[in-house]
């Protein structure tokens, strides 16, 4: 067997260990080993690629690449251990814009190295998409990641003439694009690359901070597109099957997340273009005065239920809260209260995110309960305690029309003969709203740190 | 120009290209929503294989310019690989723990990195 054909079959058995790996991630049993069949198929194919002269043959080239994969890998492994579990989102938003920028300067590296004038025009195609994509990605990925990092405002940002100037942003690329077809000119291309970066960027300027999740899943879908697109360029059919694989699969899990939320994506994308968004509820709200209370009153209320509907969100994850919002559960439980936790499919701050939250503190999975069951428990509920949820029982969603959360499911919080609802403060949530539900007369307010109340909570309902 | 549009093996490349766009729509036609974070980040971590193509890009590299942006792309993809897979590997991790293991030794099955496990056990 030649060492071409070794390879070719060392990358197929890679590929194979990909699909693998995608469809044991849609499947809860499997999800696990299909990540480390997809690691495994990784490790097969980079492994193999050090044995190719294309790789060794230079001495110093190959000092090179085991410094930068060292380097890689030892910035890369403790960041993703020691990342808390609540920072999950924008760590997968940053590895996936380094991914799409890897794309690029594959491309632009590639483009410098096969000279100029000689190049044919559809290697320059595939070059250029590769660099427009992978750079829209990496710098959209940067600012998602700023965004969930909250290094900047999460609230969807628009300024005068944005269309224009995005249109103009985009028709000056276009232009550059021909360009660099026609004169193959780096120059030019990295002309392309850095309008690229602006594109990205100004493409997520707009997303709102709730949505930004579904952004990713499209951004990863680019990066795996930009991937395929690096494969054209080095006709490498392991780069663009999986590439292609990521592309494909990663825009279906696009529409799968903006149905959750019950979004369309042009509207979770475009919403906030031209229509400065007028905080429904906000200047009305201001005068009003809500009802809180301590942890000892809602410690009796919660020790006097029959059933309580915990609601959790992000704020609850950001304190660390769910261990004693477990030990919470088991105090009412031995009191013979019913429990069950009411799970928005995005609570937190991506699909499931909470599920994951909530596992790590080993809270039972039959207590977890999807929103449509849960909503059908909460008319006959006592008490539903909100804990650091926001956006995820906030009835302007159902009630509102042009409220930038219209038209998402929520847990009708709303819906149970009590509600306390626990937060650090009266500040809005993500989508940067006001919530209708603290001013509800049915509605008790119990300010503090999710966690330190949680836990003043269970002394009081052990004592009461 | 237009003989330099397309070479032999371009149809083949784009033949494989059509295939797996079908391919990867079909795998994953349902998932559970508690699965859609970890199959993002799962499959984020597929589109690192860029690394194989960065390799073979720097490994072929003459000049400065070459280099330092080969360079630039290994590093980047190799935190694309081992980043997706290691957060995607804690992300399942979590969904293990059984139900019945609610005692405070199944504390002990959460990894180190988890915060909350002393906070934990201090209140209890």
């Amino acid at each position: 067997m030649s060492r071409a054909t070794a390879t070719d079959l060392v990358y197929l058995i890679a590929i194979v260990g990909f699909i693998f790996a995608l469809v044991g991630l849609s499947s809860p049993k499997h999800a696990r080993r299909g990540n480390q069949l997809g690691a495994l198929g990784m490790l097969l194919a980079v492994a193999w690629t050090f044995s190719l002269p294309a790789v060794y043959s230079n001495t110093r080239n190959l000092v090179l690449i085991v410094i930068a994969v060292a380097l890689g890998a030892a910035i890369g492994v403790p960041a993703a251990r020691l990342v808390k579990m609540t920072a999950m989102p924008q760590m997968v938003a940053i590895f996936n814009g380094v991914g799409g920028g890897a794309a690029a300067l594959v491309s632009v590296t590639e483009f410098i190295a096969l000279g100029h004038g000689s190049i044919a025009v559809y290697k320059i195609c595939e070059i250029l998409f590769g660099v427009l994509v992978g750079s829209v990605s990496f710098a959209g990925s940067a600012v998602a990641f700023a965004k969930l990092q909250e290094l900047m405002t999460g609230r969807p940002i628009t300024y005068p003439a944005q269309q224009p100037i995005n249109a103009a942003l985009g028709l000056a690329i276009l232009v550059l694009i021909v360009v660099t077809i026609v004169t193959a000119n780096t120059a030019v291309l990295v002309v392309v690359l850095l309008l690229s970066l602006v594109l990205g960027i100004v493409f997520v300027l707009p997303v709102g901070g709730a949505d930004t999740p579904v952004l990713i899943s499209l951004l990863n879908a680019f990066t795996g597109l930009a991937v395929a697109a690096s494969g054209f360029t080095l006709n490498s059919n392991l780069l663009i099957v999986a590439g292609t694989l990521v592309g494909a699969s990663g825009t279906l899990l696009t529409r799968l997340m903006s149905t959750a939320m019950g979004r369309s994506l042009p509207n979770i994308l475009f919403s906030a273009f031209g229509s400065v968004i007028t905080a429904t509820g906000g200047t009305e709200a201001d005068g009003r005065s809500v009802r809180s209370g301590t942890p000892q009153d809602i410690g009796v209320l919660l020790a006097y239920a029959r059933k309580v509907a915990i609601v959790p969100g992000y704020g609850l994850a950001v304190a660390q809260g769910q261990h004693a919002a477990r030990e919470l559960a088991d105090a009412l439980e031995a009191r013979g209260v019913k429990v069950f936790y009411a799970i928005h499919p995005v609570a937190g701050r991506m699909p499931g995110h909470m599920n994951v939250l909530l596992a790590e503190a080993n809270v039972p999975y039959d207590e977890l309960e999807e929103m449509d069951q849960a909503n059908g428990e909460l008319p006959t509920t006592d008490v539903a305690l909100v804990v650091g949820a926001n956006d995820t029982v906030n009835p302007a969603a159902e009630n509102t029309p042009g409220s930038p959360i219209y038209g998402m499911p929520i847990i009708h919080a709303n819906e149970a003969a009590n509600v306390v609802v626990m937060k650090r403060s009266m500040r809005p949530g993500f989508a940067g709203i006001d919530n209708e539900l603290l001013f509800d007369t049915k509605t008790t307010m119990l300010f503090g740190d999710a966690k330190d109340t949680l836990v003043k909570l269970v002394a009081a309902v052990k004592s009461a | 120009m237009i003989a330099s549009l397309a070479s032999p093996g371009l149809m083949g490349f784009i033949t494989i290209f059509v295939l797996a766009a079908f391919v990867g729509y079909e795998v994953i036609s349902k998932v559970p929503s508690i699965l859609h974070t970890p199959l993002m980040s799962g499959s984020n971590a597929i589109h690192g294989i860029i690394l194989v193509g960065t390799m073979l890009v720097l490994g072929q590299a003459h000049g400065i310019a070459q280099l330092v942006l080969g360079f630039l792309a290994v590093v980047l993809a190799t935190l694309n690989v081992v980043g997706g897979f290691v957060v995607t590997d804690r992300m399942l991790e979590m969904f293990k723990a059984k139900p019945q293991e609610r005692s405070a030794t199944s504390d002990t099955a959460n990894p180190p990195s988890a915060p909350g496990a002393q906070d934990h056990r201090t209140t209890k």
